[in-house]
């Protein structure tokens, strides 16, 4: 009796922490961070301390993701204006006074440390655009979908400006993906996309100098051995060499013989593919597909209008990772600084994915009850 | 909020949620032809194509090895080189390549000459550096070993002969807190470096900056790296070259230091504690900065000697430390002259206000007693400077108030980090009745009692600087006003191209003090030098100069006990101090000294100053020290390029 009655409160206080947590969602991503943990102890022999990182950097992400998760989407509709005001504020501050980290600006000083504002805005946009077509809900007309376009390429236009492409090819898609999900009309959509490609040669213009070299080298990767191409060419070896079933846990040459930069960070695939093979890029894609379609699930029956398209771009914006990164590491994409999502080392990347599912989960909680 | 909407509207809700299912369909089409294609690739990669890329990857040999920069060098102000490198050859281990270390080491034991002091560098190498490539067992070897090494290098799997260039400081321990030193790069700096991005440049680089101008010019000093391509045999054996991107040497740095006058000022100190720092009052150029005791920064070269090190973290005196930056201590009377001119300056006192001075201030039922016993007699301002009055002193810092002197003494610099570039800066304490109040936790502790303002006057009480702040505040007071950034390094070369940076002399703050004044209290620091408490030490000097003499108490002192220095200890003795500045007429030098536990001002600081100025105005060399002439130090130069 009396050993019962004890574990009551605990049970208690088991409910209350799990309350709102998705087990689906969770399960999915820490059987993907744990595998990413798995690869990142064979990638950084050099630096074992960075496994410890990434495992403290988890718990801090597993942390917000529990708080966030705990919000109504309501109140998460209240920060979207002042989070994308202030990431705004914060972007414009790097072009001014950011620190140049390789010839790019993208770092600001906050206190002791320093972040990239670039990293919020792949949540507060979508949240920002959300917001905004929710509250024309029903009224939808072609002017509305020009403003969103507008606060799409204002943060869009600063992040290619620092440069960093690879950013804001995400901040640009997560937003494109609430226009598209809000509705906007294919016959739209087909013009915006002709004469973008319209404007394609102008734009290839613009860019600079390593960034025209690094789709060069996709299309030849011999034209550049030393530079980007290199990096091809390694990570394709590594991929291909690990064949069917991998070349096992820590055994991968490519990798341990520095043969692959980035190893640790945006290329960390090419070490997972030598070691664990076909069979672990099955596993991997597996992985990713259940927890795109849970996210996809949780936005076909969200509540609101606000909840559904935060839900739907959140899903494909974890699509969006795991196909540019994965695309760039085996050849079929230019090499651009996208992480992994849950493998590549680094906390903020993390941080806003766990982040982006504790708002998914939150839209869970409050879905609609009764289904139309 | 249904109920608000039209019938029209509500329609139009329920088509957009249709069309959001829709497009939920949609996106997950897409998303499943993506990965489709991905798995198409991979499919592609790693079962078609896994051969090509299995035979690819077995001939993965061609290895990048990156090229080593130079160091930039470190010059002084005259273009004496003070850091440079020399190329030498070092036994390295692979630890991963070796099956038994201890074994492969007794193995090289009977090749060359290895300590057991080697042998406890190596291993406190291999538990600091975590999974390093190679690590030197061994570094300068002669020739003769290196070449015997060489002959039976088959013999040995995983060790390696490399030729690496090392730091050298040929002056040794001089000006060894200002140089600093280089050390291994650690967990903690490889993480920095990956912050900063900076890790790729580091490739191959074992050395980093860790303290004084190495640490803070390390961004200039190192270079960037470069590559070579090289073909590498099955064991990772170097067998022929492609192709090489050479690397760029570091830029030189040169100090502002003059390293013949640091030397002659450091051994003037001979085997006593303390530290000196000597500034041009028209740039704010540090011409010397001294702290002792110091260390060898040779020692730090090629890992230091885990009994070195020991001998240094364990010394009570702590040689590490940079006194002249970090220590801090009262100035005690060296004071006085801008307490002086603070009265001037805020009409408090006139030149010829006098005070009679019976040996004690009285406030608050409480004696507050002078250094001599019945006192000075009658005192004017410039007597009290003369004559270190602390009577005089007493009464205007109780006319005169916390908030006034804290007010004025900030234009000194007093209490505030100068922005020197060099790591480890005190702030100091300038009292003020904020100051206690941020200090001080309880209430009763935080409140500011008018008495603690009396022995702020003679540089007591809760005031404590560094020396650099004394001698910042000496070339204030003397160039009239302007306190710059205390300025180390001069400019930065690049060996290469030749081109040139200057570094801006900075104004920290810019007052402008009566000319008059400031005269004045140069006459009276004249007089001290004269016929006052520095005469005896400026003897016969040649020049006329400036100066104050400061004792500041270690321990303090009960009511009406009389301070006996024989029966204290020499750690709880006074520190001695001097401040002084010459020629009287537009200084070329201000400095200031303090020995720890020396005494009177008068004794120990005031002659290391008087030696320091005699070289460095009349080029009086002390005795027992030959000093290199230029040509000499011209032909060594040419010898390390």
């Amino acid at each position: 009796m009396a050993v019962l009655e004890s574990r009551l409160p605990f049970r208690r206080v088991f409910a209350r922490i799990t309350e709102g947590i998705d087990p689906g969602l969770l399960i999915i991503m820490l059987s993907l961070s744990l595998l990413g943990l798995a690869t990142l102890f064979s990638a950084s022999y050099e630096n074992p301390g960075r496994v410890v990182n990434q495992a403290v950097n988890l718990a801090v992400a597993l942390a917000a993701m529990w708080l966030i998760a705990q919000l109504a989407p309501q109140t998460m509709m209240r920060f979207a204006v002042p989070a994308y005001i202030i990431g705004l504020c914060f972007l414009v501050a790097v072009a001014l006074f950011g620190d140049v980290v390789n010839g790019a600006r993208r770092w600001l000083h906050v206190g002791v440390t320093r972040f990239q504002p670039s990293e919020m805005m792949k949540l507060a946009l979508p949240l920002m655009l959300a917001w905004y077509f929710h509250r024309k809900e029903s009224t939808l007309n072609l002017r509305h979908f020009a403003v969103g376009a507008l606060i799409l390429l204002v943060p869009f236009g600063l992040i290619v400006r620092q440069p960093d492409l690879g950013t804001a090819a995400l901040v640009g898609a997560a937003g494109f993906y609430v226009i598209f999900f809000a509705g906007i009309s294919w016959k739209v959509l087909a013009t915006v996309a002709g004469l973008g490609m319209a404007v394609l040669p102008l734009a290839w213009g613009f860019l600079h100098d390593y960034q025209r070299r690094r789709i060069l080298t996709l299309l030849d990767p011999s034209t550049d051995p030393l530079g980007a191409g290199y990096h091809i060419i390694q990570s394709t070896i590594a991929v291909g060499s690990g064949g069917f079933s991998g070349k096992g846990w820590l055994n991968g040459t490519q990798a341990h013989l520095e043969f692959i930069p980035e190893r640790h960070t945006d290329f960390i695939f090419a070490v997972f593919s030598e070691e664990f093979g076909l069979i672990g890029n099955l596993l991997l894609l597996i992985l990713y597909s259940f927890l795109i379609a849970r996210a996809l699930m949780i936005a076909n029956s969200a509540a609101t209008v606000f909840a559904r398209l935060l839900a739907g771009a959140i899903a494909l914006m974890f699509f969006t990772y795991a196909f540019v990164n994965m695309g760039m590491v085996s050849g079929i994409l230019p090499v651009v600084g996208v992480p992994l999502p849950f493998l590549s080392y680094g906390g903020t990347a993390l941080l806003t994915l766990f982040i982006g599912a504790g708002m998914l989960m939150s839209v869970h909680r409050h879905r609609r009850l009764v289904q139309t | 909020m249904p109920s608000l909407l039209g019938t029209a509207e509500l329609r139009n809700s329920e088509r957009e949620l249709q069309q959001f299912q829709l497009r939920v369909g949609v996106a997950g089409v897409a998303v499943l032809v993506a990965f489709c294609l991905l798995a198409a690739r991979f499919f592609y990669l790693q079962v078609f194509q896994h051969d090509v890329y299995r035979a690819k990857a077995e001939d993965n040999r061609i290895s990048i090895v990156p090229v080593l920069p130079n160091r930039g060098l470190l010059l002084d102000r005259n273009g004496v080189i003070v850091a440079r490198n020399y190329q030498g050859y070092t036994l390295e281990i692979f630890p991963r390549k070796v099956a038994s270390l201890e074994r492969t080491i007794d193995e090289l034991a009977e090749l060359v000459d290895i300590q057991p002091r080697d042998r406890a560098r190596f291993r406190k190498l291999l538990a600091e550096t975590r999974n390093a490539e190679s690590l030197p067992i061994r570094s300068r070897l002669s020739d003769e070993e290196a070449a015997k090494f060489a002959a039976n290098r088959f013999r040995y799997e995983g060790v390696e002969l490399k030729a690496r260039l090392f730091r050298q400081y040929p002056y040794g321990d001089v000006g060894s807190h200002i140089l600093g030193y280089l050390g291994r790069i650690n967990t903690a700096d490889q993480t920095r470096l990956e912050e900063e991005g900076l890790d790729a440049n580091y490739r191959g680089t074992d050395f980093i900056g860790k303290a004084g101008v190495e640490a803070s010019f390390e961004a200039e000093l190192h270079g960037t790296t470069g590559f070579e391509q090289v073909e590498i045999d099955a064991a990772g054996r170097g067998i022929r070259t492609l192709s090489r991107t050479a690397s760029q040497p570091g830029n030189n740095v040169t100090l502002t230091l003059d390293m013949r006058l640091q030397r002659v000022a450091e051994i003037a100190f001979g085997e006593r504690r303390g530290a000196l720092v000597a500034i041009e009052p028209s740039s704010g150029d540090i011409l010397a900065m001294v702290s002792k005791p110091n260390f060898d920064p040779n020692q730090f070269v090629d890992g230091i000697d885990p009994q070195y090190w020991a001998e240094l973290n364990g010394n009570i005196d702590k040689p590490l430390n940079n006194r002249a930056i970090s220590g801090v201590y009262p100035p005690g009377s060296t004071f006085k002259p801008f307490m002086a001119l603070a009265a001037l300056e805020t009409g408090k006192r006139r030149f010829n206000s006098t005070i009679h001075d019976p040996g004690y201030f009285e406030f608050g039922g409480r004696r507050f007693r002078d250094s001599k016993p019945g006192g000075h007699g009658t005192v004017d301002l410039y007597k009290s400077i003369v004559v270190s009055s602390d009577t005089y002193y007493y009464q205007l810092a109780n006319d005169m108030g916390i908030d006034a002197i804290a007010a004025f003494m900030k234009n000194f610099g007093f209490g505030a980090r100068s922005g020197i570039d060099l790591a480890g800066e005190s702030t100091g304490v300038l009292p003020s009745p904020e100051w206690k109040l941020k200090r001080f936790k309880r209430p009763e502790q935080q409140k500011w009692y008018a008495g603690e303002t009396i022995s702020i006057g003679i540089g007591q009480g809760y005031n404590s600087y560094t020396p650099l702040q004394l001698a910042q505040a000496m070339a204030t007071l003397v160039n009239g006003g302007t306190m710059y950034k205390p300025r180390l390094v001069a400019q930065v070369d690049n060996p290469r191209t030749g081109e040139r940076r200057v570094v801006d002399r900075e104004v920290n703050t810019r007052v402008r003090f009566r000319p008059e004044h400031v005269d004045f209290i140069k006459r009276a620091m004249a007089g001290v030098n004269k016929e006052g408490t520095g005469a005896r030490a400026f003897a016969g000097a040649q020049y006329s100069s400036g100066g104050k003499t400061g004792t500041a108490q270690v321990i303090g002192m009960k009511q009406g006990e009389k301070y006996d220095e024989a029966k204290v200890a020499e750690r709880f003795r006074d520190h001695s101090l001097f401040i002084a500045f010459a020629p009287l007429e537009s200084p070329k030098i201000a400095l200031a000294v303090i020995v720890e536990n020396g005494g009177f001002g008068a004794r120990a600081a005031a002659p290391i100053s008087r030696t320091v100025l005699d070289y460095f105005l009349l080029g009086k060399v002390p005795a027992g020290l030959t000093m290199p002439t230029p040509e000499d130090e011209a032909a060594e130069a040419e010898e390390s390029d």
